[in-house]
């Protein structure tokens, strides 16, 4: 009798020496190694976990040097006696705390394992799908709420009812698994985990407005992720799941793997189509709408990961049971991410409505420093600084608008009290600079005179004049860019500069500035005492 | 003979890839990743395969940060810029590469062995602060654990 035992093959897990876990596993001869994808408590990776007759057991951060003294305490027997135990892995608070649907799979599965996957609810969603009328699947995507996972947040349902009215004899499906956003994972994690969830949302897209060919766009840096989908695949094909006449419905639909080549600018949706054509990733102006006019000039439906994903899900448990979940108009869950300087990063799903603070506490569980969190940025290297007296928002689409804010992709990115603010705005113009695709002015030459502006602020040369200009800069690039890079560059920029003002006095003094070594700096040469009345002067003017 | 292997990479990615839709990126995946870069010599080649004017093909390999015109070196380390590894000291991480390498980003040592890149996010924002050695991902690095690694690679070559 064998003893399951499963060992994460995600990239993160593999990072920190899951391979090395699992080929000494592997070694021993009761173990069935299984790979899983993780189950996002990236803190705990690599995570062994064990099949008891209770469920599953794990164990974690679980390094090479662990596994003699685990299997000595009794790892195949689900033992909790050593320091590394965690009891069961769903009842540990991080987990059992999430309202998990898109990643109801991720890290319980085998990923490619098919008939694992169908164990699990899995092609569900496509076989009811079939026998609704395209009309039909359309009205239950619009009726789900959901709204694209990619950070737009435009409602699924009419970008498909869009392109299902179009006529056309050549229709694509286009994933945009161009995850650039920094502090985001939960594509690669969901393509790791569980591959099949995006390859049969895929296909009810497919089935629902009548394409035939679809294409992953993948970001270059997801190697694990492309050896998983590509398998996967095969394996669907093989299955008729994907291919000729899927599973007898009459439909034919080809998916194919195509690799992006670290360019973040094409993860906008437009820019993408260019690459995918073997152009410059260069973005087109809008209308006519990639539903109308979208790769090859073809009508196209081109969502995230997550968003094609859900509809898995959605096909599977009905509409009403995902919008069942969320507050306003934010239905259904939101897999947040939580990375930077937190003690407990992983993947967080949960309903629209939590507050920022609940995420950064209750999950994150405060900073992994044990310095104070001083600044959060949401949504991606597009989204804003929100201080301390913010992190009390609920966390959906338009309660972060309403403060500025960006939800995005999900992203959460904690910084602790060592944080140089103006270092981060500088570096926002920066990534701007160096991933602007050129085509427009206020983005292309805006971002690289805004580190400039920036620099010449941190010198205190001219230093009101410099920062109107910089704010002037920010309105140009916020209303004369065509898309979102140069569009919302401004608002970390300009949330930086908002809340925390005080950094913009600190001098740049090289790379590895930390805020307390220029606050010492800064006060060891009168600075800061100068910096305070120039703000107060600032203040009463205004 | 190295002029006619590289000849024979290019023909064999347009060969393998002409048919595809929008064919050029697989194609310029395919010679970067057997030949470290696209030689310009053979610009012309993918052009004329793929029924495109040299410019337009220049343009799409100047655009790209994984197109290559130059060969690099033989190991390619990525330092990781991004949000969440700044937060987990990833300048620290930055400015101790730099210095045990003795090189900027976008350069290679003196010997042609390491080049130098940045990379905005591996994804592995869960386990900042980050860094990518050839294939492989490392997560959780430190200032020591990044020069160890260096040291390691460096001992690979000898």
């Amino acid at each position: 009798m064998t003893i399951k035992v499963f060992v994460p093959q995600d990239s993160s897990a593999i990072s920190v020496g899951a391979d090395q876990v699992a080929a000494k596993l592997q070694a021993v001869d009761e173990i069935e190694l299984i790979r899983n994808g993780s189950r996002g408590l990236f803190w705990l990776e690599p995570m062994v976990e064990v099949q008891t007759a209770e469920g599953r057991v794990a164990y974690g951060p679980v390094s090479c040097a662990d596994v003699d003294s685990l299997l000595a305490s009794g790892l195949l027997n689900g033992a909790q006696t050593h320091p590394l135990s965690l009891g069961l892995t769903e009842e540990i608070p991080f987990l059992k705390k999430q309202q998990r649907l898109t990643f109801k799979r991720a890290g319980i599965i085998d990923p490619t394992n098919l008939d694992d996957y169908i164990e699990h609810g899995g092609y569900k969603g496509l076989r009811r799908a079939i026998t609704m009328s395209t009309q039909e699947c359309v009205n239950e995507v619009k009726a789900s709420g959901l709204r694209g996972r990619g950070g737009a947040a435009f409602p699924t349902g009419i970008k498909w009812q869009t392109v299902h009215d179009t006529p056309g004899e050549k229709k694509y499906i286009v994933c945009n698994a161009d995850e650039g956003d920094s502090g985001t994972y939960a594509d690669r994690l969901q393509m790791e985990a569980d591959p099949y969830g995006l390859i049969e949302g895929m296909t009810i897209a497919a089935i629902t407005v009548g394409a035939d060919k679809g294409y992953i766009y993948l970001r270059e840096e997801y190697p694990h992720a492309h050896l998983r989908l590509n398998e996967a695949i095969s394996k669907a094909l093989d299955a008729n799941l994907l291919g000729d006449n899927v599973l007898g419905s009459g439909h034919n639909f080809d998916l194919e793997v195509r690799l992006g080549a670290k360019s973040y600018i094409c993860g906008e949706e437009t820019a993408l189509l260019e690459s995918l054509e073997g152009k410059r990733g260069v973005v087109r102006a809008k209308p006519p709408l990639p539903a109308i006019e979208g790769l090859f000039g073809k009508p196209t439906v081109v969502n995230n990961v997550l968003s094609l994903s859900t509809i898995s899900i959605i096909f599977e448990q009905g509409a009403q049971a995902y919008a069942s979940f969320g507050m306003g108009r934010s239905r259904g869950t939101m897999p947040f991410q939580l990375a930077g300087n937190l003690k407990h990063c992983g993947l967080v799903e949960l309903a629209f409505g939590v507050t920022l603070n609940g995420l950064l506490n209750d999950f994150g569980g405060g900073s992994a420093s044990n310095k104070p969190l001083r600044a959060i940025q949401c949504g991606g290297p597009l989204g804003t600084y929100l201080p301390e007296s913010q992190w009390d928002i609920e966390m959906d689409y338009e309660a972060m608008a309403g403060i500025g804010g960006v939800l995005g992709h999900g992203g959460v990115v904690a910084f602790d009290s060592s944080v140089n603010m103006s270092e981060q705005a500088r570096f926002s113009m920066e990534f701007c600079a160096e991933e602007s695709c050129g085509k427009c002015t206020p983005c292309r030459i805006g971002a690289t005179r805004g580190f400039e502006t920036i620099d010449k602020v941190r010198a205190n040369i001219d230093r009101e004049a410099n920062i109107g200009l910089l704010k002037s800069l920010c309105n140009t690039m916020e209303g004369g860019s065509l898309c979102a890079m140069g569009g919302m560059t401004p608002y970390p920029v300009k949330s930086a500069l908002e809340h925390f003002n005080e950094d913009f006095f600190l001098p740049a003094v090289g790379d590895s500035t930390t805020a307390e070594d220029a606050h010492a700096n800064a006060s060891s040469s009168g600075i800061i005492e100068i910096s305070i009345d120039s703000i107060k002067k600032a203040g009463t003017s205004s | 003979m190295i002029a006619n292997t590289k000849q024979q990479a290019v023909l064999h990615a347009i060969d393998e890839s002409k048919h595809l839709e929008g064919a050029l990126l697989p194609i310029l995946h395919q010679i970067q990743h057997a030949l470290g870069h696209i030689p310009s010599e053979h610009v012309s080649d993918i052009a004329e395969a793929l029924n495109l004017s040299r410019a337009e093909v220049h343009g799409v390999i100047t655009f790209y940060h994984s197109f290559k015109s130059k060969p690099q070196g033989k190991h390619i380390i990525e330092v990781c810029r991004a949000e969440s590894c700044q937060a987990k000291g990833g300048r620290a991480i930055e400015a101790a590469v730099k210095a045990k390498l003795g090189v900027d980003f976008e350069e290679t040592t003196d010997d042609g062995e390491i080049t130098l890149e940045p990379v905005y996010c591996l994804g592995n924002c869960g386990c900042s602060p980050a860094i990518k050695i050839n294939s492989q991902i490392y997560g959780r690095v430190t200032k020591e654990s990044v020069t160890d690694l260096i040291d390691s690679l460096k001992a690979e070559q000898h």
